[in-house]
């Protein structure tokens, strides 16, 4: 089936701003499954709120449209009540790691079989430019006019600390591995996590001098390596691409399975 | 028949809130009585003043607190303190002086070595709240022996139903005397 | 299966009704005095294949109930006063998704963490516009273990019926107190399944394009029908829109379906009420010590009767209208600062003849209080 099967063209044309890097992950995470052959009635999209969230409205799948920071929330009772669906999850930043941050984490624990993808453009954009638990030091925004003294998060450590047992990151640049995480995420069975790196022109771009969406992405090419490359070792401050964990852990829903033997028995005993 | 009201005090871990719900499903389910029980507790899991009131009777039974109880038991001195003056005139207060020295009340007060005599005679502290179920069931006379033994079956497995029933025989011949 | 008699807690006789119903997913968070209907659930649920999950907060557990509706189970949670507060976002967006979901509310004192081991009628308000914006919703309560029993029945029944989130406004008395309860057997209750699209699969389905009656067939998540579903609001296609006239059309659609349906909603009791001089209104563990006076009263040949609130949202204004306007008081029973004695005054002719006997002190509303309050407005002295 051709991508543009996959696409709800009544709902057209979205509401991202030009030079958006929110596109190229939906084109990436279409092109995965596409590649998996997957049917579309076996995928839900749950999303929360944000620029990213509204991702969801355009693709031909079930589609639930959430509360900020509750995708994963939501997302859990949709798996958990009928496992047998592929559950994916598009988050912003500041929807999967400051409002959502704990849902994040316990999703990540339960290792529940879903994918959670953070497009993380470091800014909150639907409501006009202010900083996020992705910023970090030094970031100017609406919020953060004297720039930003927070800290910020590493997705790929928060995910690892917590348990997730794929993580993965990449940039909207290298166009290619959205597509093969988010593939390989989908495939993983137990919670996957995909950080992609994608840009705000419109909000990150301005409050930070940077000139336009060409000089983002040259950053994004710039200022990224992959894992466990020399070039990184020579350069700390580049910022690592690739598949961080994949690991083998039983799945939330097949121990569940166990539960519901052991109740079982207890009627019949 | 009045309604029969008896409040069980003690403190969290006792049992007395067990004991409690064992007479009340008893009367409801084996000797077609209407019951309630209700209880008061505070945060504590173990420790601190527990109460359970128990109503039989009859009939329909609406408000579920008692005010002022024909039977009162208190298993510590905390809720013998709190609780000796609530008992209508007339009605009885049982404690075991092991754990309560009594004071001079209105009511019958029967002081009982429920502890040390099921101790002895079963060789289970544990089922001390048992003991005190069988002197409660002795005095009010308002259900079936045969009716809270049943409740034991459905409740807890074969071995404990024994020891069970020896301690709750146990707290009925201490009336008895 | 056939009947069964039990002696049981509230918590426990919600359980049994939920089970009844046909709940088949629970997700919740520990919360005093709720917390029996999680462990006993945690138990059962699995026992016929059923899901049961502990979430990691309030919030996640409301958003699971919805994301597991959308599949299609029978979705449920349990919680009390602080965590009721932390539920109110996701119970909006249940009644603006228009999702299927009961929530219980063992009501504790409050506000803020309060009394967690005592009772209290608090919430009544709450329940009604916790959440934010214009909205209806459905709450119920019960005042005696089989009451519990089938108005958790209802409470599902309804949810699906009217494809709303419903609230059983329980509390700490009814919620922890044992009585007996008769378990019926199947099918004897009945029990309503949520309306199912039957539009084939490659035709348009509109998932909020309502019936003539009101209603929206629903189609299962992983069924052949895709659709979007939002807390914005949508078109007939669960697709967000911010056109006036739709906007206004949803809004009307979302609270007239529950407003202007009392006859199936509106539940009630009524004892002595044909020549009564002296209502009592009341509703959850207050209706016991109310109707244990009214009992009281009538053996003296005072002609007292009471009208027990079953059903508080929406709230019964014909019935409470109607009964009270016939009566030469009325004394509102409840464990609150006077919630639905304001809802009573507003449904009255005469506001003045309605009075008050309350408690908020964590303890029952007992005997003598209403006693007392009888006697005073009755003319008996103080």
């Amino acid at each position: 089936m051709p991508v543009k099967d996959y696409i709800r063209k009544r709902f057209f044309p979205h509401i991202w701003c030009p030079g958006c890097g929110h596109g190229i992950v939906l084109g990436g995470m279409l092109g995965a499954i596409e590649e998996l052959g997957l049917k579309k009635k076996d995928v839900v999209m749950v999303s929360g709120i944000g620029c990213s969230s509204r991702i969801v409205g355009y693709v031909d799948f079930h589609t639930l449209h959430t509360l900020h920071g509750r995708a994963l929330a939501f997302a859990t009772g949709v798996k958990f009540s009928r496992p047998e669906l592929n559950v994916i999850v598009p988050m912003g930043d500041g929807d999967a790691t400051a409002i959502g941050g704990n849902h994040f984490i316990h999703a990540c624990r339960r290792n529940i079989n879903m994918t959670a993808i953070v497009m993380n453009n470091r800014i909150y954009g639907m409501t006009g430019g202010q900083f996020s638990p992705l910023s970090g030091p030094g970031i100017y925004a609406t919020t953060a006019p004297y720039s930003s003294i927070d800290y910020d998060f590493d997705i790929v450590e928060l995910a690892r600390g917590s348990g997730a047992t794929f993580v993965a990151r990449t940039t909207v640049y290298h166009v290619n591995e959205v597509k093969d995480y988010i593939k390989k995420a989908i495939q993983h069975k137990g919670f996957s996590v995909v950080e992609i790196l994608s840009q705000c022109p419109t909000y990150f771009g301005r409050k930070n001098k940077l000139k336009d969406v060409n000089e983002m992405l040259e950053y994004f090419k710039n200022n990224t390596t992959p894992v466990g490359s020399q070039a990184k070792k020579d350069n700390p401050n580049l910022i690592e691409r690739g598949i961080f964990v994949q690991i083998q852990k039983e799945e939330y829903c097949d121990k569940y399975l166990n539960v519901i033997e052991a109740a079982s028995k207890e009627v019949k005993g | 028949m009045d309604s029969y009201k008896i409040v069980f005090s003690g403190s969290g871990g006792q049992g007395v809130i067990t004991a409690a719900i064992v007479l009340a499903e008893a009367a409801v389910v084996y000797d077609k009585l209407h019951a309630v029980q209700a209880q008061s507790y505070g945060p504590e899991a173990r420790g601190g003043a527990t109460r359970s009131d128990v109503i039989i009777s009859d009939e329909k039974i609406n408000y579920p607190k008692v005010s002022s109880p024909n039977l009162l038991v208190c298993l510590t001195q905390e809720a013998y303190n709190k609780f000796s003056n609530i008992v209508m005139p007339g009605g009885m207060i049982i404690t075991d002086p092991k754990y309560v020295v009594i004071s001079k009340s209105d009511a019958t007060q029967l002081e009982l070595p429920m502890y040390d005599t099921v101790v002895e005679k079963v060789g289970n502290p544990i089922c001390f709240n048992t003991c005190m179920l069988g002197v409660v069931v002795k005095i009010s006379n308002m259900v079936k022996v045969e009716s809270i033994i049943k409740v034991f079956e459905s409740r807890m497995p074969q071995k404990f139903v024994e020891i069970n029933i020896k301690a709750l025989k146990v707290g009925m011949e201490l009336v008895s005397k | 299966m056939k009947e069964k008699i039990k002696f049981v807690q509230g918590n426990e006789a919600c359980v049994e009704g939920a089970l009844y119903a046909g709940c088949n997913f629970f997700a919740g968070y520990p919360i005093t005095p709720s917390t029996e209907i999680a462990e006993l659930l945690a138990a059962r649920l699995p026992q016929s294949g059923g899901k049961f999950i502990q979430m990691e907060d309030e919030i996640a557990s409301m958003c699971a109930i919805i994301g597991a509706s959308l599949t299609g189970s029978k979705t449920m949670t349990a919680t009390s006063g602080p965590g009721f507060s932390l539920k109110q976002e996701a119970i909006g967006y249940a009644i603006m998704a228009e999702i299927p979901c009961v929530i219980a509310n063992v009501q504790r004192g409050g506000p803020s963490t309060g009394t967690p081991t005592h009772v209290s009628q608090g919430d009544v308000m709450q329940a009604r516009w916790g959440t934010h914006g214009d909205h209806a919703i459905v709450a119920m309560t019960a005042s005696n273990i089989q009451d519990v029993f089938e108005i958790t029945i209802e409470a599902f029944n309804i949810a699906e019926t009217f494809r709303t989130p419903v609230i059983l406004l329980f509390d700490e008395v009814v919620g922890h107190m044992r009585e007996k309860l008769v378990i019926p057997e199947k099918e004897k209750l009945q029990v309503i399944e949520r309306l199912r699209t039957s539009v084939p699969p490659g035709t348009d389905y509109h998932p909020y394009f309502p019936r003539k009656d009101g209603r929206l067939p629903m189609s299962d998540f992983g069924g052949e029908h895709r659709y979007n579903v939002t807390g914005l609001f949508h078109d007939m296609w669960g697709f967000p829109t911010d056109k006036p006239e739709i906007v206004h059309n949803l809004m009307r659609h979302l609270v007239d379906k529950i407003e202007n349906d009392p006859k199936h909603i509106c539940k009630t009791k009524q004892y002595f009420l044909e020549d009564a001089k002296t209502v009592l209104v009341s509703y959850g563990a207050s209706a016991r010590t109310a109707l244990e006076i009214v009992n009281y009263s009538r053996m003296r040949d005072r002609k007292v009767g009471l009208l027990e609130l079953q059903t508080i949202w929406p709230f019964p204004k014909e019935i409470v209208s109607k009964i009270c306007n016939q009566a030469e008081r009325v004394i509102v029973v409840e464990m609150n600062m006077g919630q639905v004695l304001e809802l009573v005054r507003a449904n009255v002719k005469n506001p003045e003849k309605v009075y008050l006997c309350n408690r908020y002190d964590g303890n029952l509303v007992n005997i003598d209080d209403v006693k007392n309050v009888l006697r005073v407005v009755e003319g008996r002295g103080i």
